[in-house]
């Protein structure tokens, strides 16, 4: 006999399955967040102990010397993705621009592709081009050199995260204001760029996320310093990852534990960008919800 | 083919005009002769041409990638596919409100109604403040937004949206306005309002509608088109098409043994 179709209530093996898997999708939560939280936790523990307002402003001594500083570092990576930003913001949001709005044209398919291969490139290897294109031509490891390496892990991402927050604005949009009798390029810059500008905005922080968190392209281009760079172009300059790198893989006891404090300042500073982020991107919900 | 009524001037004109997509034809040879401050439907069964068409009178057929133009579009005399005519100059003649309303969603309703002459390098506050004033006037918009015209173009609703479409359109002071379905996304109240504002119009403006609605030709149209398949099937003063219509195929669409 067929079971009858008429009974409301659900049946038992389908609320168990239902249990089943809700607990198992929350395990693999819990299984993907532990390591992150595992990794938080030992940074606060470790480089806690070590943060302090001479810790920041100090500049870098000997090990086992007291009142050591990582400002220079912390200058330097600044200064670095300051000066990659300089250099991958104008790039990378014109190369997108030019992926969404000449998107039928066979170069930007083309270049599309190369840029999307160079998003996942390793980052050692551009750290070794630069290294090859800059500091071997100039004879000297640079903030310039290290920006221009940095730029390059930069501008892929930037332009790819333009091409799809402008590709997300309407074509009838732009048909509008072309109908207007405005030009393209300013209907390219005031309206669609106007209309996408929170993603636009989103990926660049992002990107410079990336950036401050690279230790690779850094070491061969701008290595290290133990005290604050006066030329951009002739000089290596310290960084916080590279500083983390050389203090960790060290010997020395209190070295290392610097090493952990820089790591916790390194992730304060990527938290404080993501949650920029997010303060972005929920400010253009609440506009949106206006409507 | 087509019945002209040579009675007033003709302010834009299509001669032998073709479009096509990639290798597909589209239009295959439309002439028409659209008299000055009146008002013309242009009907026909889906994908019969009518948005190529009209696409075509403000060169924003061209924009699409695989798109094709020949024939000539001539307004007060000029075609205004001879090369050395500036497109951008083109469009800012002959205006555009779309099927689905699209303000500018960054934008407030002032700057909205306004950002035809902004974007194009007006800066003269009160200029600007008149301008947005007389089009929503015109669009009849300005008495329910007058005191809310900094808020978001999208916080109105679907017919006033369209309506400020028409004022932004109307700010730039166009001498043809070309209208894509505008009431096909709207419900019969703002329909209402919209065909006032659009029977307002013709005093000023030469403007051609695309319309799925019959009874909507009917009612405010001066002329008539019927096209089938890329054609032009007839064309003549809106009465005698609905009333009298001389081609066979004009009659089975009006009578509806085909849509």
């Amino acid at each position: 006999m067929k079971k009858s179709n008429t009974s409301t209530s659900i049946s038992l093996w389908r609320r168990f399955t239902n249990r089943l898997m809700t607990i198992l999708i929350v395990l693999a939560i819990i299984l993907a967040i532990t390591p992150l939280i595992f990794i938080l936790v030992e940074v606060l523990i470790q480089g806690g102990s070590v943060i302090s307002l001479a810790f920041l402003t100090h500049l870098p001594e000997p090990p086992n010397v007291a009142g050591a500083g990582i400002a220079p570092a912390l200058v330097g990576s600044f200064t670095m993705v300051g000066l990659a930003a300089l250099f991958s913001i104008p790039i990378g949001v014109g190369a997108g621009i030019f992926f969404s709005e000449w998107s039928s044209s066979k170069l930007a398919s083309l270049s599309g592709f190369m840029n999307d291969v160079l998003t996942g490139f390793p980052s050692m290897v551009i750290g070794l081009f630069v290294f090859i294109i800059i500091v071997l031509t100039t004879k000297e490891q640079s903030a310039f050199a290290g920006g221009v390496a940095l730029s390059f892990i930069m501008i892929p991402i930037i332009a790819r995260t333009t091409s799809e927050s402008l590709k997300l604005v309407p074509t009838t949009l732009r048909e509008a204001s072309m109908a207007l009798g405005i030009p393209r390029w300013k209907t390219i810059f005031r309206v669609v760029i106007g209309t996408g500008k929170t993603g636009l905005l989103t990926g660049i922080v992002l990107a410079v996320a990336r950036a401050t968190g690279e230790t690779a392209p850094l070491l061969l281009t701008a290595a290290t310093n133990t005290h604050y760079i006066t030329s951009l172009f002739a000089q290596p300059t310290a960084s916080l990852t590279v500083l983390i790198y050389n203090y960790g893989t060290s010997s020395f006891a209190s070295w290392q534990a610097q090493a952990w404090g820089a790591a916790l300042v390194l992730i304060v500073i990527m938290l404080a960008l993501n949650l920029f982020v997010k303060f972005i991107m929920g400010r253009s919900l609440t506009e949106a919800r206006m409507e | 083919m087509s019945d002209q009524d040579l009675s007033s001037a003709a302010k834009i004109e299509t001669k032998g005009l073709k479009a096509r997509f990639g290798k597909l034809e589209v239009l295959k040879g439309i002439n028409l002769r659209f008299p000055e401050n009146s008002v013309t439907a242009i009907m026909g069964p889906s994908g019969c041409g009518k948005t190529t068409f009209i696409r075509c009178l403000n060169r924003i057929h061209e924009l699409t990638p695989g798109a094709k133009v020949e024939g000539e579009v001539i307004l007060d005399g000029i075609n205004i596919y001879s090369p050395n005519v500036d497109p951008v100059a083109i469009r800012r003649r002959i205006g555009m409100v779309f099927q689905k309303p699209n303000p500018f969603p960054t934008m407030s309703i002032y700057d909205n109604a306004v950002a035809g002459l902004k974007l194009n390098g007006i800066r003269n506050r009160k200029k600007l403040e008149e301008l947005a004033e007389r089009s929503l006037r015109m669009a009849f918009l300005w008495d329910e937004v007058k005191d809310d015209l900094k808020k978001p173009g999208t916080a109105l609703s679907g017919g006033q949206q369209q309506r400020l479409c028409i004022a932004r359109a109307l700010a730039v002071e166009p001498e043809v306005i070309l209208m894509d379905e505008p009431c096909s996304a709207l419900d019969p109240v703002a329909t209402a309002k919209v065909e006032e504002s659009i029977v307002a119009l013709k005093e000023n403006f030469t403007i051609i509608i695309v319309t799925h609605n019959m009874q909507q030709a009917a009612r405010i149209s001066d002329f008539t088109a019927f096209m089938y398949l890329g054609q032009l099937i007839e064309f003549g003063k809106t009465s005698e098409v609905f009333e009298n219509p001389k081609n066979e195929l004009t009659e089975k669409y009006i009578t509806g043994k085909f849509g």
